[in-house]
């Protein structure tokens, strides 16, 4: 039962690792809850949860796996954890520290070991007349003194409060944010651009490790450098507005403002659809003040990361084909374009606010991808991390 | 060990789900990393949290220039340098110019203290990162005095974040987490309840009342907290302002004194012209 519930957190992408779990283990094993399952509840949450973006998926999770079980909590939490079933998972989710720390401890055998001898001292010292219903004694959950009757849900909880269980409120709803990309979790995201930026940078003299080391060295002088401090990461924001693309203009918008604001070295230019011979750079003028694209890509180097954000979608024409384009004629066809953009810049990713799980229906899109060597990500915060991780790679 | 167990304070109001967060950290001997909108007592906790289990409280205040090292000491070579042009004795003795940090104090204290980490989200990326050894092993080194400093008791710790920076994974998974949801209206009438006792029934929740609505107001660049709230009451307190004059909706009326609960200009504006248009709505 538990371990089902793991996988199903899992499978919800809560990104619990077997640390966690183990730790939810040593916390009822040291008796942090013991009456009730709205307890179980927070203790859950607090160890397997680190983000509240992720609080609502929990809830959803744990709502439809405990349900109509509250009042045999007791025997729902009883089962014990499978050895190969740890095992399996720690492949999946451990780091090499952590199994550093498992080897440690004296692998996963003594591990399993230690705990159900744990389990049976706490079930030896366990008084008070209660007793337990349910399975094996040696369960690590079942054993924890959880008397099923017991169990009052809501307890200390206002009245109005009581009726609904705590995580079927979806009090945490507008805190996951996985689906679109907000202001807010875009700026961590490009922060880690910024931070990449510091590397490699112009070396400057660090003052303070300068006198720290030279008077380490009796006095004589030991130069310290540091790379400078300002952010020297310089991108092209290219942002496909229009069309079919109107529903993503305002996430589009956002990620330009939140980049706006983090680098020193950032132009943005605008079409629409695929990129041809001429861009924009404000959409309200577009028509009149065309700027080359030639000219871009002569004006801004190679050093340049470049970002396309765009949905990709539409007709396979608009890609492959001179004349394709659906505003004007078009000498050269969209591929040939981007080809030559991407000559240009090694560094380049595109994001795409359509739903991932759509791509592989539009054509379009499945073209714009194998035209950008697999590197389009969705917009979402997921997706730009793993963006720009790509970008960071040296190519 | 458990009969210690955290349940707020006579000035602190914890619920239900921060209490088991802090009661797993401190039994568990882990960090505990909280996280919430400005003004929800995330600095406060750790206090009250020593209050209530009659611990020292040890406070490290983050800055965006704080390194981890400087958790554990600081090396003043500058003032050992200019011994050494003074002629000054003290100088033979490195240990003189070593310079404890935080960390080293909550090692070291003789009861096991409450240690605060505040706004840890402040610092460099790297920083998490750099005191997970030392949190995990509880012991550093020294390397000038060839010192091993090791944990006497493991210190409670409490984390804070403003989500300005993501953590780490590998920090991640050695805390305990929570996140401080902004108080609905009944446990922010148990928090102001325990900054003013003596306060009259009516004038709080026409208070509250208004100051929930004030929050709901769309666009607003700074939705008003709990500080804001307790500042406000305050001033009406201190005024004399009777409950009568918060009473009806924020649409219909101005609070009085409504400066201390929105302190960006514009957002006062916005608020007065949404007033200005639901009254002419009305008329
Ligand atoms: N649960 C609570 N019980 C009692 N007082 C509270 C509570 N929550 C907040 N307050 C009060 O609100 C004010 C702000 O609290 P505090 O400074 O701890 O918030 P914070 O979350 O650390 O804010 P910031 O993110 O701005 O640092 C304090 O005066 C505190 O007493
Ligand atoms: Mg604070």
């Amino acid at each position: 039962m538990m371990t089902e519930f793991f996988r199903k957190l899992r499978q919800a992408s809560i990104p619990v690792t077997l640390t966690e779990f183990l730790t939810l283990l040593e916390a009822l094993n040291q008796r942090v809850t013991t009456h009730s399952i709205e307890e179980f509840y927070y203790l859950a949450r607090a160890t397997l949860v680190k983000d509240e973006r992720h609080y609502d998926r929990f809830d959803q999770v744990f709502g439809s796996h405990f349900q109509g079980l509250e009042t045999r909590f007791g025997e729902v939490v009883g089962a014990t954890v499978p050895l190969e079933w740890l095992r399996k998972l720690a492949e999946l989710t451990l780091s090499e520290d952590d199994k550093a720390l498992i080897e440690a401890l004296g692998g996963w055998e003594k591990l399993m070991e230690t705990f159900a001898q744990r389990l049976a001292e706490q079930e030896g010292r366990h008084q008070g007349g209660n007793k337990w219903v349910g399975t094996a004694g040696t369960s690590p959950f079942g054993a924890y003194g959880y008397n099923p009757e017991g169990i009052r849900i809501g307890q200390d909880t206002s009245r109005h409060r009581r009726a609904v269980k705590v995580w079927d409120r979806r009090e945490f709803r507008n805190l996951d944010d996985t689906v679109e990309l907000g202001t807010r979790n875009i700026k961590v995201a490009l922060r880690r651009l910024r931070r990449f930026a510091r590397e490699g940078a112009a070396q400057e003299l660090d003052l303070d490790d300068t006198i720290r080391s030279t008077a380490r060295n009796a006095g004589y002088l030991e130069l310290k450098m540091v790379p400078e401090r300002h952010n020297a990461v310089k991108v092209l924001l290219f942002l496909d507005v229009g069309g079919s693309m109107d529903d993503h203009v305002r996430a589009c918008e956002e990620l330009f403002s939140a980049a706006r604001g983090e680098f020193k070295h950032l132009e943005y230019f605008y079409f629409h659809n695929m990129i041809y011979e001429g861009l924009w750079k404000d959409n309200r003028r577009r028509y009149t003040e065309k700027i080359e694209t030639l000219t871009v890509l002569r004006t801004f180097g190679a050093d340049y990361k470049l970002i396309l954000v765009g949905d990709a979608t539409m007709s396979p024409y608009e890609i492959t084909y001179p004349g394709g384009s659906v505003e004007h004629f078009n000498p050269e066809a969209g591929d040939v374009w981007l080809n030559r953009l991407l000559d240009i810049y090694s560094r380049a990713i595109w994001l795409n606010p359509q739903p991932q799980n759509r791509w592989s229906y539009v054509p379009s899109i499945q073209m714009v991808r194998e035209l950008m060597g697999d590197r389009m990500y969705p917009l979402t915060l997921e997706g730009l991390e793993q963006g720009i991780r790509t970008l960071q790679r040296a190519r | 060990m458990s009969q210690t167990r955290f349940r707020g304070t006579d000035r602190y109001v914890a619920t239900d789900d921060l209490m088991m967060a802090v009661n797993a950290a401190v039994t568990l001997g882990r960090p505990l990393l909280v996280k919430g909108e400005p003004g929800t007592g995330k600095t406060q906790l750790a206090e009250e949290v020593a209050l209530a289990l009659n611990r020292p409280f040890i406070q490290w205040h983050i800055k965006s220039t704080t390194k981890a090292q400087q958790g554990l000491y600081e090396y003043d070579a500058v003032s050992r340098l200019r011994d050494s042009q003074l002629g000054d004795a003290r100088v033979h003795d490195i240990g003189n110019y070593i310079i404890k940090g935080k960390l080293w104090e909550a090692f070291t204290h003789e009861l096991q203290p409450v240690l605060l980490i505040d706004e840890i989200d402040k610092a460099d990326i790297e920083f998490p990162n750099d005191l997970l050894l030392e949190l995990d092993r509880m012991e550093f080194h020294v390397y000038e005095t060839q010192q091993l400093v090791k944990a006497r008791h493991r210190p409670v710790i409490i984390i804070t974040s403003n989500n300005e920076k993501e953590l780490p994974d590998a920090f991640l998974r050695r805390c305990f987490f929570h996140y401080i949801r902004f108080p609905d209206p009944e446990t922010m009438e148990r928090i102001v309840r325990v900054h003013y006792p003596d306060l009259k029934k009516r004038l709080l929740s026409e208070a509250l009342e208004a100051f929930f609505e004030i929050r709901d107001v769309p666009g607003l660049k700074k939705r008003p907290s709990t500080s804001e709230l307790l500042d406000w009451i305050k001033l009406l307190v201190a005024e004399d302002i009777p409950p009568e004059a918060l009473r009806g909706d924020a649409h219909k009326l101005i609070p009085p004194l409504h400066g201390a609960l929105l302190k960006n200009e514009q957002d006062v504006h916005l608020f007065e012209r949404l007033l200005f248009m639901s009254r002419r709505k009305k008329d």
